[in-house]
C-alpha cells in the first residue's frame, strides 16, 4: 500500500468514548440513520460516472506517482474526481457556498425560533425538516436537487410567515443572501399573508390603511435619518478611523463615551438642583464683589464664582414652595398638598442616583465588553484569527493601507518565528540578565511614583500651611494668595506630563519584545502614578481641609474643595493643550526640519486614554462639591475632540503597531470604572455619611453628616403619618444598617461564584463535543481514504504483489492483541462476510486481496466497517451509503459494548465456525495462508479470554 | 438630495426597508451608484462593471477588492459586474449595524478564492498574501507560508480534514472580539 495505509495502520485511532456520552451518541445516530434514507438518490449519480470519466486513471496514477511526496496527508491529499465529488455535497462544504444550503440553514432556525415563540421545547417532537439534513443541496445542477430546494423555500416562506413581523424583519436581515432573493423571500410571504387576510375585508378600508402605514412609514423614515445625522461627529469618527485605524478610533470613541456620561450627569444634576436653585431667590446678600482680575479668577475658581451656582456653599437648606407656603415644621399635609421642594433632600438624592445610575450603566456596558472580548473557550487559534479579521477594511488611504500590509507581514512573521523558537530558550545567565533589567525598570518606575506622591503630600502640606499664614497675616497681597492657590494643580498637572514620558524612555530600556506587553505594562504604571496622586489629593481634601475649615478661615470647606477640583480639571486641561502643541505639533516639526526623519510620531492612545480617566475622576469626585462641574468636563471634551483630531491630522501617522480596538474599549472602560469611578464613589460616599457639613453655608448647614438628610426626612414623614411607620424602621434597618451591605455583598460574591461554575461546566463540555468532533473528522477521512483505495482499485485491473498483503496481516497480529471486544463484534457478522468473499472471489485475484485487507481493518475497529466494506464489494456504487452508515454503527458499538461481554460463549463458537468456512475459502491461493495463520492466532486468543471469564 | 431623491421610485423605498432603514443612506448609495454608470439614468437592473467599481475611493486600495466584486455580483456571466441591489448588498454588509453572522458568511465567501465551499490550503495561501502584499520584504517565504498554514489549519479545523468550512471559520471568527470591518 501506498504513504495513506499508514494512517490506517495508526494505533492510536480509537473510537471508544466514554460510557456517559451515550446519550449524545444515541441521538447522533438517531438523527443519521434517518437521514441514510434520504441520502440514495443523491448518491445514485456516482456510479455513473465512474465508468465514464477516464482522465481519472491518469490522476490516479499521478497521485501514486508522487505519493512518497504525500508527507502531510492534512495539506497534499488528491482525491480522484468521485471522491471529490462525495466531498464536496457534504454539508460542511456546501453551506459555505450554495443557497439551497444557506435557505435550509435558515428554516430550522426559524422553525426553532417559532418553537421558542410557541414555549414548546421539546427535542422529541422535531419534525425531520427541523434537522440539518444533507439531502438535497449537494447536487445543483440536476433536477432533483432543485425541486429541493423549492420545497425547502416554501417551507421557509411557510415558518417565515408564522413568526411576528419584527422577527420576520430580523430574521430576513440576518440571512446571507443577496438583496432580491429576500426581496423574492418576502414577497412571497406577504402574498401568502395577503391570500390569507383579504378573504374578509373590505378593499377600500384596506386601501385606506395601506395608505397611512405607507405614510406613516415615510415619515419615520424621515425621522430616522434626522436621528442619524444628529449622531455625534458621525463623520470625523469615519474619517479617523479611515486614516489611522481603529486603535486611535478607539480612543475617539472612549471619548465621546465620556462626553455622554457628562452630559447625563450634567442633566440631572442641572435640572433637579441648579433651575430649582437658581428660579429662586437666594437669601444670602450678593454684595461680596471683589472684583480684582477678572483673568486669574478664571483659573482658580474663586472670587466672583465662590459665590455662584457653580459651588455648594450657594445653595441653601429651605424647602421651596409653589402655590400656597407653609413652614417646614407646621403641620404636613397642607405641605405636601402644595408642591415643595426640599433642597437638602434633593441634593442628597440627587447625588446619589446620579452616581447609582452612572454605576449600573458602566457596569453593564464593561460585561458586555468584556462578553465580547473573553469567550468561554479560550483555547489556542492566534495565528487564524490573525489571519482572518487582522484586515482592517476601514482603512482605504494608500500609505495606511501600505502600512497595514507591512505590520500584518511582520506580525506574522513573527507570531511564525515564535511558534518555531518556542523550545530554544534563552541561556541562564542571559535571563538572569532580563530579569535583572526589569527588576531595575519597575524599582526606577516605583520609586519616581513614590518620589513624586511624597513630593505632592509635602508640597500641599507646605501650601496648606502657607495659606494659614496668609490667612491670619491677612494683609497680603490677594493677588498673590490667589495664585498661590495654582501652585499644587500645576506641580501636579506637570507630573501627569512629565513621568509618563520618563516611564516610555525606562520601556525603551527594557525592550520588551511584544507590543501589546508593552502597552500593558505602561497601562499599569501610569495607572499606578495617577490613582497615588489622586490619593494623596483626596486625603488632603478631606483629611486636612475638610476637618479643620477653621484655621484657613473658610466658612465653607466645600465650596474651597469644588474651587480646587475646578482648579485641578482646568489645570489638567490647560496642560493637555500644551502638551499638543508642544509635544506633538513642536516635537513633529523638530524631528522632520532638524533630524531630517521621514516618520511622523505615532498618537500615544494608553496615555492619552489615561488622561482623560483622571480628568473623568476629577469630575466625578467633584459633583457633590460643585454640581455645575460636569459642564466644565463637557467643554473641556468638547474642545479636546477637535483638538486633538486637528493636531492627530496634522502630527501623527499611523500607528506602527496596531492596537486591538474591541479589547482595549474592554480595558479602558474596565479602568474607567474599577479605579476611577469606584474611588470617587468611596470619597464621595465617605464625605457623605462621616464628614460634618460646614454649618454656615450649603443645603446640609446645621446636620451631623449629609445622610443625616434622608434620615431627617423620614423621621419627619413617619411622625406626621403612623402609617408610614414602616419606612423609617426600613430605612434604619436596610441603610443604616452595615449587615444589610454585607448580605448584598454576599449574594453578589455567591451569584458570581455560580457564575463561573457555569463557565467552568460549559469549558468541559464543550472540549468532550470537541473531542467528539475531531473523533468524526477521524472516522470521516478514514471512510474517504478507503473510498479512494476503493475507487482505484476499480480503475488499475493489475494484482497488487504479494509483500504488501502480508505486511498487513502482521498489522492485524498486533492489533488483535489490544482489542479484542471489538474482534468479537467482527466475528457476529462473519457471516455475511464469508458470503461476499466467495462472491468477489470469483471475480479477480485482486479482490481477495482487498479483502483481506478490509477484514483486518474492520479488526482494528468495529463490526461496522466489516458491514459497510462487504456492502462496497457487492455493489460498488453504495460508496457513499457505507460513508453516513459506519457513522451510526461506531456510536453504537459503545452503546453494547457491556452486550458482547456477557456473550463470550457464543462468540467463540461462532469464531470456529468462520475459521473453517474461510480456511475452505482462502485453499487456492497460497500466499493467503497467513491469513489464516492470523485467525488461529486471535482463535488461540479470544480463548484465554473467556477463560479467565469464566 | 432632493435630484436624486426623485430618480428613485417610492415604492423601493418601501421595499427595501428589510435592509436599509436609513434612507438617506440609501440615497447617498443611489446617487454614487448612477456617478459609476456614467450620468446616464438606466434601469434598475443596469450593471456597472468591475472596472468602474474599482475606481470608487473606498476600494481603490483595498486588497479583496476584486473578490469583493465577484462575491457580491449576482451577474450570470460571472464577471464582477453590480447593479443597483448588489451594491446594496456590498454596502450593508459593510456596514455598522451588518450582523456578525453576515460579515462572517461574506468574509469566508470573499476568503474562498477558487469558490469550492472551504478554505483550503491555496486559499489560505492566497489570503495570506493578498494580507501581506506582493514586495519582497514584506511577503513571506516559501518555508514561513508552509508553517504558517500548517498551524492555522491545526488551530481551526477542528474536524481535521485539511480544510476550514464555514462552520470553523464563524467559530474562530467568534473568538475573535475585533472582528472590525
Amino acid at each position: 500500500m501506498d504513504g495513506r495505509v499508514s494512517f490506517d495502520a495508526d494505533p492510536v485511532i480509537d473510537f471508544e468514548s466514554p460510557a456517559d456520552e451515550d446519550g449524545v451518541h444515541d441521538s447522533f445516530s438517531q438523527l443519521i440513520q434517518e437521514q441514510c434514507h434520504d441520502l440514495h438518490d443523491v448518491i445514485e449519480m456516482t456510479p455513473l460516472d465512474l465508468e465514464e470519466d477516464s482522465r481519472d486513471d491518469v490522476e490516479c496514477l499521478e497521485a501514486d506517482s508522487d505519493a512518497p511526496q504525500q508527507t502531510d496527508h492534512l495539506i497534499g491529499e488528491r482525491w480522484s474526481s468521485d471522491t471529490l465529488k462525495v466531498l464536496s455535497s457534504m454539508p460542511s462544504r456546501t453551506i459555505g457556498r450554495s443557497r439551497g444550503a444557506i435557505i435550509s440553514q435558515y428554516c430550522n432556525r426559524t422553525m426553532q425560533l417559532r418553537r421558542r415563540r410557541q414555549s414548546r421545547p421539546s427535542i422529541q417532537h422535531f419534525p425531520r425538516s427541523a434537522r440539518p439534513s444533507i439531502r438535497g443541496y449537494g447536487v445543483e445542477t440536476d433536477a432533483a436537487g432543485f425541486e429541493e430546494e423549492e420545497n425547502k423555500r416554501d417551507r421557509l416562506v411557510n415558518n417565515l410567515q408564522n413568526l411576528s413581523d419584527s422577527d420576520r424583519v430580523r430574521m430576513l436581515r440576518a440571512m446571507p443572501l443577496s438583496l432580491s432573493e429576500k426581496k423574492e423571500l418576502r414577497m412571497l410571504v406577504l402574498n401568502k399573508a395577503e391570500h390569507s387576510v383579504s378573504q374578509n375585508q373590505i378593499p377600500c378600508c384596506s386601501q385606506l390603511k395601506y395608505y397611512i402605514i405607507i405614510a406613516l412609514r415615510h415619515g419615520w423614515y424621515g425621522w430616522l435619518s434626522f436621528l442619524s445625522s444628529l449622531q455625534l461627529w458621525q463623520t470625523a469618527l469615519k474619517c479617523v478611523g479611515g486614516r489611522f485605524g481603529t486603535g486611535v478610533l478607539s480612543y475617539f470613541i472612549f471619548l465621546r463615551t465620556l462626553l455622554f456620561f457628562n452630559v447625563f450627569l450634567f442633566l440631572v444634576t442641572g435640572l433637579l438642583l441648579v433651575v430649582p436653585q437658581a428660579i429662586t431667590h437666594p437669601d444670602q446678600d450678593q454684595n461680596i464683589t471683589v472684583r480684582s482680575s477678572w483673568g486669574l479668577e478664571v483659573l482658580t475658581g474663586a472670587g466672583y464664582f465662590s459665590h455662584s451656582l457653580l459651588y455648594y456653599g450657594y445653595y441653601n437648606n429651605q424647602t421651596l414652595q409653589t402655590g400656597h407656603s407653609c413652614s417646614a415644621s407646621g403641620n404636613g399635609t397642607s405641605c405636601s398638598s402644595g408642591l415643595s421642594y426640599n433642597m437638602p433632600l434633593v441634593y442628597f438624592f440627587t447625588i446619589g442616583a446620579a452616581f447609582f445610575i452612572t454605576c449600573i450603566i458602566l457596569v453593564y456596558s464593561m460585561s458586555k465588553s468584556f462578553g465580547q472580548s473573553f469567550r468561554i473557550d479560550k483555547s489556542k487559534g492566534l495565528l487564524a484569527i490573525k489571519v482572518f479579521s487582522s484586515w482592517d477594511f476601514k482603512v482605504i488611504k494608500k500609505s495606511s493601507v501600505r502600512l497595514q500590509r507591512a505590520n500584518i507581514g511582520t506580525q506574522l512573521k513573527e507570531l511564525v518565528a515564535e511558534v518555531n523558537r518556542q523550545e530554544q530558550k534563552f541561556p541562564v545567565l542571559q535571563r538572569l540578565f532580563r530579569l535583572f533589567i526589569h527588576m531595575l525598570a519597575w524599582i526606577m518606575c516605583l520609586g519616581s511614583t513614590l518620589a513624586c506622591v511624597l513630593a505632592v503630600y509635602y508640597f500641599s502640606e507646605h501650601m496648606h500651611g502657607d495659606l494659614r499664614n496668609r490667612t491670619q497675616a491677612a494683609s497680603s497681597d490677594p493677588l498673590l494668595k490667589e495664585a498661590s492657590l495654582l501652585a499644587v494643580p500645576v506641580v501636579v498637572s506637570s507630573i501627569n506630563l512629565l513621568l509618563p514620558g520618563f516611564f516610555n524612555v525606562v520601556a525603551w530600556m527594557e525592550k520588551y519584545d511584544s507590543p501589546s506587553m508593552l502597552n500593558y505594562i505602561s497601562i499599569s504604571r501610569n495607572l499606578l502614578l495617577k490613582v497615588s496622586v489622586l490619593g494623596v489629593l483626596c486625603y488632603h481634601w478631606l483629611g486636612r481641609v475638610a476637618t479643620d475649615p477653621q484655621s484657613l478661615g473658610l466658612e465653607c470647606w466645600e465650596s474651597f474643595v469644588g474651587q480646587e477640583l475646578y482648579r485641578f480639571l482646568l489645570m489638567d486641561f490647560i496642560f493637555m493643550l500644551l502638551d499638543t502643541f508642544f509635544g506633538e505639533f513642536l516635537w513633529r516639526v523638530f524631528s522632520q526640519k532638524a533630524l531630517k526623519r521621514k516618520r511622523k510620531p505615532v498618537f500615544d492612545i494608553a496615555r492619552n486614554v489615561l488622561e482623560l480617566i483622571y480628568g473623568q475622576t476629577l469630575a466625578w469626585l467633584g459633583v457633590l462639591f460643585s454640581p455645575l462641574l460636569p459642564a466644565v468636563q463637557i467643554i473641556k471634551l468638547l474642545f479636546l475632540f477637535y483638538m486633538k483630531k486637528v493636531s492627530l491630522k496634522m502630527n501623527c501617522q499611523a500607528s506602527g503597531k496596531p492596537w486591538r480596538a474591541c479589547q482595549m474599549t474592554t480595558i479602558f472602560i474596565t479602568l474607567l470604572c474599577f479605579p476611577a469611578f469606584l474611588g470617587a464613589t468611596v470619597c464621595v460616599t465617605y464625605t457623605m455619611w462621616s464628614i460634618t457639613p460646614s454649618a454656615g453655608c450649603g443645603p446640609f448647614r446645621g446636620l451631623k453628616n449629609m445622610f443625616q438628610a434622608g434620615k431627617r426626612w423620614v423621621h419627619r414623614l413617619a411622625a406626621v403619618n403612623p402609617d408610614l411607620h414602616w419606612l423609617a424602621s426600613a430605612h434604619s434597618y436596610l441603610v443604616e444598617n452595615p449587615l444589610f451591605l454585607f448580605l448584598c455583598a454576599g449574594i453578589f460574591l455567591i451569584m458570581i461564584y455560580f457564575h463561573s461554575q457555569v463557565v467552568d461546566g460549559q469549558r468541559k463540555i464543550i472540549e468532550l463535543l470537541q473531542e467528539q468532533i475531531e473523533n468524526e473528522g477521524e472516522d470521516k477521512k478514514f471512510l474517504i481514504t478507503r473510498l479512494q483505495h476503493i475507487h482505484e482499485r476499480k480503475r488499475r485491473v493489475t494484482p497488487r504483489p504479494v509483500k504488501g498483503a502480508s505486511e498487513v496481516h502482521t498489522h492485524t497480529l498486533s492489533h488483535t492483541h489490544t482489542h479484542t471486544h471489538a474482534h468479537t463484534l467482527s466475528h457476529a457478522h462473519t457471516h455475511t462476510h464469508t458470503h461476499t468473499h466467495t462472491h468477489t472471489h470469483s471475480h479477480t485475484h485482486t479482490h481477495t486481496h482487498t479483502h483481506t485487507h478490509t477484514h483486518t481493518l474492520s479488526h482494528t475497529h468495529t463490526h461496522t466497517h466489516t458491514h459497510t466494506l462487504s456492502h462496497t464489494h457487492t455493489h460498488t456504487h453504495t460508496h457513499t451509503h457505507s460513508l453516513t452508515h459506519t457513522h451510526t454503527h461506531t456510536h453504537t458499538h459503545t452503546h453494547t459494548h457491556t452486550h458482547t461481554h456477557t456473550h463470550t460463549h457464543t462468540h467463540t463458537l461462532s469464531h470456529t465456525h468462520t475459521h473453517t468456512l474461510t480456511h475452505t475459502h482462502t485453499h487456492t491461493h497460497t500466499h493467503t495462508h497467513t491469513h489464516t495463520h492470523t485467525l488461529t492466532h486471535t482463535h488461540t486468543h479470544t480463548h484465554t479470554h473467556t477463560h479467565t471469564h469464566t | 438630495m432632493g435630484g436624486t431623491s426623485s430618480k428613485l421610485p417610492k415604492d423601493l423605498l418601501s421595499e427595501y426597508q428589510v435592509r436599509l432603514t436609513h434612507v438617506m443612506c440609501l440615497f447617498r448609495a443611489h446617487k454614487i451608484f448612477s456617478e459609476l454608470q456614467g450620468g446616464e439614468n438606466g434601469p434598475y437592473s443596469s450593471r456597472v462593471s468591475m472596472q468602474k467599481i474599482l475606481t470608487l475611493p473606498e476600494l481603490k486600495a483595498n486588497p479583496f477588492r476584486k473578490r469583493l466584486c465577484h462575491v457580491f455580483s449576482t451577474s450570470d456571466m460571472k464577471d464582477g459586474s453590480l447593479n443597483f441591489e448588489d451594491f446594496l448588498d456590498l454596502l450593508s454588509a459593510f456596514s455598522d449595524t451588518a450582523t456578525l453572522e453576515i460579515k462572517s458568511h461574506y468574509a469566508f465567501r470573499i476568503f474562498d478564492f477558487d469558490d469550492d465551499g472551504t478554505l483550503d490550503a491555496r486559499d489560505l495561501e492566497k489570503l495570506v498574501n493578498c494580507l501581506t502584499g506582493e514586495t519582497d520584504d514584506t511577503r513571506l517565504t516559501a518555508e514561513e507560508m508552509r508553517q504558517l498554514i500548517s498551524n492555522i489549519l491545526e488551530e481551526s479545523d477542528i474536524d481535521k480534514d485539511g480544510t476550514v468550512n464555514l462552520s470553523e471559520f464563524q467559530h474562530v471568527i467568534s473568538r475573535s472580539p475585533d472582528f472590525v470591518r
